[in-house]
């Protein structure tokens, strides 16, 4: 003959289970929010945020990039193309900078690789298209987003300055 | 003008045609907003904000969700049959909606007082099982057609303890006229006068049965999403996704209302010196709703075998055995007769 576990069947029938389910559910209830209203409100990022990228310049305007090629022959997704030739006043820069946004795998290798801080993943998440074309960013592109990105972006590259 | 409402044909055609309005449309409109407290409720249990953009804190969400469901396109599956397909919905929405008419909202406010009311809800409520069936074997498709095999079986299994609960309170009460089963509720002590005292098993079982009988969580298995897709409603899309989901929440909402006629005493007032009304039975609807959001949000769903299980051996046997109960201490009055409140005149 089975042994009958007579707490247990007393538990089931009393919904014991069920009654500690509600009391749990009821607590979570009035629990504050862990979900954030996005569009409106977002969570923090780390100042080593790996976003979109950008092309940056010097406070005098002059764009950093020198053509070094280092940002292309280290990323591992061939997604930059970089075109150059000496511009009138003897200075290398590039021609054509394309960022292939659909090929990147947001590695961080290429602002890595950069001798002169130009090329950076700023913290813009936010830049998803209805085309893919818009995808493919140019020269232009990169500038522009540097030139909107660059308060940011500067306090970010200060604030993690001392782990590098 | 009055005797034009009361005599002619015409005139009580229209009167009837009126008092349906009455309750639909109040009932549609509440609907909407159930809906929205149902996913307010899933959601604060799971520390998420719910829907919170359409309207002050969301509140017209369900109205959007209505606009987009009748704007977007009817799709029919390839070999489907169109009109059963199309039947389906229907049926659902209709028989859940019919069976408010012998609901009392209050002492006389009721659309049709017959004195077999809780059969005529427990017939329409077993023809409810038609439209699932419809819908999943319409389809021509092979999820929609397991669930409503499924959904078959599970809303057969779970009648039977439905109505054998039923029949307990029938017993102590005399009658199957649902205002009737209210009356007898009534008493010197208030709350402690209902039935949910005397049947505080029956109480659970029938909620349970319920939950049960209109797939809810934590029995949606004509619909589980992990095994079956949306089970019987994969098919559907636009308007006719929307009836039946209209007519599930309808169906869900009239246990609630039962829940409320048969063991919280229904329009009656809890508190013996305040006065009862309509808003007793409606914080009582509102109170068993919550109890549903809640379970749906707290439980797991049962396997096709518990759930088996659960109305066949344990739901079954324990609502015959206090059927038995029942009649022995209605007969013999016993615990001073609360099982027989036909004996102390309520």
């Amino acid at each position: 003959m089975t042994q009958i576990d007579y707490t247990r069947a007393a538990k089931y029938f009393l919904l014991a289970d069920f009654f500690a389910g509600l009391k749990l559910g009821l607590r979570y209830f009035f629990n504050p929010k862990a979900t954030l209203n996005y569009p409106h409100e977002k969570g923090p990022l780390s100042p080593r945020f790996r976003g979109e990228h950008v092309l940056r310049r010097y406070p005098n305007g002059e764009e950093r990039c020198i053509a070094c090629k280092l940002c292309e022959a280290i990323c591992p997704a061939q997604a930059i193309t970089i075109d150059a030739e000496p511009r009138e006043d003897g200075s290398r820069r590039t021609t054509r900078y394309d960022i292939d946004m659909t090929k990147c795998i947001y590695c961080g290798f290429c602002q890595e690789a950069c001798p002169v801080d130009a090329i950076v993943e700023g913290p813009n998440f936010e830049f998803a298209t209805e085309t893919r074309e818009e995808l493919f960013y140019d020269k232009e592109k990169l500038l522009a987003n540097g030139d909107r990105w660059e308060a940011e972006i500067a306090r970010n590259l200060e604030l993690d300055a001392p782990y590098r | 003008m009055a005797e034009f409402f009361t005599t002619t044909y015409l005139g009580i055609g229209l009167t009837i045609v009126g008092q349906v309005f009455l309750i639909v449309i109040p009932l549609l409109v509440c609907l909407a907003f159930l809906m929205y407290a149902d996913r307010k409720v899933w959601a604060a249990v799971q520390m998420r904000r719910g829907p919170n953009v359409v309207g002050i804190y969301g509140l017209l969400q369900s109205f959007a969700d209505f606009i987009k469901y009748i704007v977007k396109e009817v799709v029919f599956p390839a070999g489907a049959d169109r009109t059963v397909f199309l039947l389906a919905p229907m049926i659902t929405l209709v028989l859940s909606l019919i069976a408010w008419a012998v609901i009392p909202f209050n002492e006389g406010w009721i659309l049709s007082d017959i004195n077999v009311a809780i059969l005529y809800i427990f017939a329409i409520s077993s023809l409810e099982v038609y439209g699932v069936i419809m819908g999943g074997w319409a389809s021509n498709s092979k999820y929609p057609f397991l669930g409503s095999l499924r959904s078959a079986a599970q809303m057969i299994s779970y009648e039977v303890s439905i109505g054998l609960i039923i029949i307990g309170v029938i017993i102590s009460t005399g009658s199957m006229n649902l205002s009737d089963i209210v009356r007898a509720q009534d008493g010197a002590y208030g709350i402690f006068n209902w039935y949910w005292l005397p049947h505080l098993p029956m109480l659970f079982l029938f909620f349970v049965s319920a939950l049960a009988e209109t797939n809810r969580p934590p029995f949606d298995l004509p619909e589980a999403e992990s095994e079956l897709v949306a089970g019987y409603q994969v098919e559907y899309s636009s308007t006719p996704f929307l009836l039946f989901m209209i007519g599930e929440l309808v169906a869900v909402v009239l246990m609630c209302a039962l829940v409320s006629l048969l063991f919280f005493g229904g329009w009656l007032s809890p508190i013996p010196w305040l006065p009862d009304g309509f808003l007793w039975m409606f914080v009582k609807m509102l109170f068993v709703f919550f109890m549903f959001a809640m379970v749906k949000a707290i439980t797991p769903r049962y396997r096709y075998d518990q759930l088996m299980r659960l109305g066949w051996k344990v739901f079954l046997p324990m609502s015959l055995g206090w059927v038995f109960f029942v009649a022995f201490a209605a007969k013999f009055q016993w615990f001073g007769g609360v099982f027989a409140r036909w004996t102390v005149g309520g």
